[in-house]
């Protein structure tokens, strides 16, 4: 596959009178992991939150599989195949996590039936399962999600994610809070997920993401700094200087 | 014991039918057992927005008093036979709620409470002044249906058993279908909103649409229980339209167990049953059943029947 899956164009945020993000230009080639990096307030979740629709740029476009999204509520991004997890976690904590990953799954196919019974949606369960099997919770299906340690909620998180079927997957800060044998079974689990879709991921640490990304994109004070292959990142002076350099 | 519980909460039509059925044999009086079926009706339709989808409303009194009115004014100005009537009631009731969450779905907490209280003094004002069709200050009177006349058969709907009969059969449908409801996909969607809305929003729930379509299903349930209420009582009072039938709403469904499908009819019966008891004997009945609310507020925070369920599971 060829061509871009996501592209921004000149995409700005403004909050009140703080620039959150200003003059964005890039592009996401489908099928690839890329990476978006950058220090404390460099707009990474600013970012995020536009490319995932929690919030309309004040400035630019963004362009999804060619087709301009700018604008599009929120709800309207699982159809359109763009999932998303967030940076704190967030499940229904009351219901079991196979019915957090069935919900996820039926929103696809029936939001506002009252006739049907929603057990007789063909194929949901089994699908939810499936799916808690490929992030390794089956044996906690039956637990409310509420209960489940916080390593597991962002896997589950990541299996409701799936459960759209989105040919790009968005990822905020996946493994933020994880102990560091959480993060090498989660890191683990999205090198396997980007074999078959397209993945954005925001991170924090840049070690983290050195290793899986296929591409890197460096924000700095609400501004794209540079891009490229995580060598041609390693290498670049000015990500050095700003990134690299506060921890040498 | 168990296997009786287990029974009764995994049957809950079933288990609300044996309750309708032995509800005028426990209660002294057959006009209280009405009063609880429509008042229980009136909670699970709260409940709705409260227990299913995580919305506080303390407008719920311009439902219940809308369906009663729509009732009421069919049978009184407009001489509509009784199931049109009862339709006209739940008709009314629907569409109220449909422009209240309209305009009150955009909002949540402790604001949507206050808007939806706010649209309920409307409708109790509008009721109010509008005297030539509500009777005003004086209630609508004369809502009296003497004979049901169903094909092939005339029912003296003055009798109480007929009337509990035939009340009975009404509440037990509603039940019925608001169980099959909150089976659907869109009962899992009301709990998606009430979990987590950005969460449900991710998924790709609407969630104001989620919501609005909750109060107008909720509209639709309380308008029904106001039609009853007028049919049965044979006079609108303006108290119905009052913002403490909200409050009473509210009660019975805490009371009984607002995250049970049953427990605000278990509210209801019990709210009502403590007021016919203690008011007999003291004008400060209010005192008495505010005692107990409190009481179960700081016990029991499931309520009587959201404990019961949890013990005996």
């Amino acid at each position: 596959m060829s061509g871009p899956i996501l592209s921004v164009e000149g995409l700005g945020m403004r909050f009140g009178g703080f620039r959150a993000l200003h003059g964005v230009t890039a592009s996401f080639p489908a099928r690839m992991l890329t990476s978006v990096i950058g220090p404390n307030g460099a707009g990474k979740s600013t970012f995020f939150n536009l490319i995932s629709g929690a919030f309309a740029p004040s400035e630019g476009r963004i362009a999804f599989e060619g087709r301009d999204i700018t604008g599009t509520p929120q709800h309207r991004f699982a159809a359109l195949g763009i999932a998303k997890s967030f940076q704190i976690t967030n499940v229904f904590p009351a219901l079991t996590a196979l019915e957090n990953v069935r919900i996820a799954a039926q929103a696809l196919v029936s939001r506002h039936d009252v006739w049907r019974r929603r057990d007789e949606l063909p194929g949901l369960a089994e699908e939810a399962r499936s799916l808690l099997e490929e992030v390794g919770l089956t044996h906690r299906a039956g637990a409310p999600a509420g209960s489940l340690a916080h390593g597991e909620q962002r896997s589950l998180e990541i299996a409701m994610a799936l459960a759209s079927r989105p040919r790009l997957l968005l990822l905020d800060e996946p493994t933020a809070g994880m102990s560091p044998k959480e993060t090498v079974v989660a890191m683990e689990l999205i090198r396997r997920l980007a074999r078959e879709r397209t993945v954005i991921l925001v991170e924090h640490k840049m070690k983290l993401v050195m290793g899986i990304s296929d591409r890197l994109l460096v924000l700095h004070h609400g501004e794209l700094l540079a891009e490229g292959a995580p060598e041609e990142i390693r290498a670049h002076p000015e990500v050095r200087r700003v990134y690299l350099g506060e921890r040498a | 014991m168990r296997a009786v519980a287990d029974w009764f909460f995994r049957h809950p039509v079933l288990g609300a039918g044996f309750f309708i059925l032995i509800l005028p044999f426990i209660t002294p009086y057959t006009a209280l057992a009405v009063m609880i079926l429509v008042y229980g009706l009136y909670a699970l339709g709260f409940n709705i927005m409260y227990g299913h989808v995580g919305l506080l409303s303390f407008g719920h009194s311009a439902l219940l008093g809308g369906g009663a009115y729509a009732c009421g004014i069919a049978l009184v100005h407009l001489g509509l036979p009784w199931g049109a009537c009862i339709l006209a009631g739940t008709l009314a009731g629907t569409l109220i709620a449909f422009v209240m969450g309209a305009l009150a779905v955009r909002t949540r907490g402790i604001y949507f409470a206050m808007v939806t209280l706010a649209l309920s003094q409307v409708a109790y004002f509008g009721f109010y002044q509008a005297e030539p069709w509500t009777g005003g200050e004086n209630g609508l009177r004369g809502v009296n249906l003497r004979t049901l006349g169903i094909p092939g058969l005339s029912l003296d709907f003055t009798t109480p058993a007929v009337r509990y009969t035939v009340i009975g059969l009404l509440v037990w449908g509603a039940v019925a279908l608001l169980a099959r409801i909150l089976a659907s996909p869109f009962g899992a969607a009301m709990l998606a909103v009430r979990e987590n809305e950005a969460r449900a929003k991710a998924c790709g729930f609407d969630v104001r649409l989620v919501r609005l379509q909750a109060m107008t299903l909720s509209g639709a349930f309380c308008g029904l229980a106001g039609a009853l209420l007028a049919l049965h009582l044979s006079i609108v009072p303006i108290e119905t339209l009052h913002y403490t039938t909200s409050g009473v709403a509210v009660m019975m469904a805490i009371l009984g167990g607002s995250n049970t499908f049953f427990g605000p009819f278990v509210g209801a019966a019990v709210f009502l049953f403590l007021e016919s008891v203690v008011s007999t004997r003291t004008e400060h009945w209010p005192l008495v059943v505010g005692v107990v609310f409190v009481l179960f507020i700081l016990l029991a925070r499931q309520g009587i029947w959201g404990t019961l369920v949890a013990r005996l599971r």
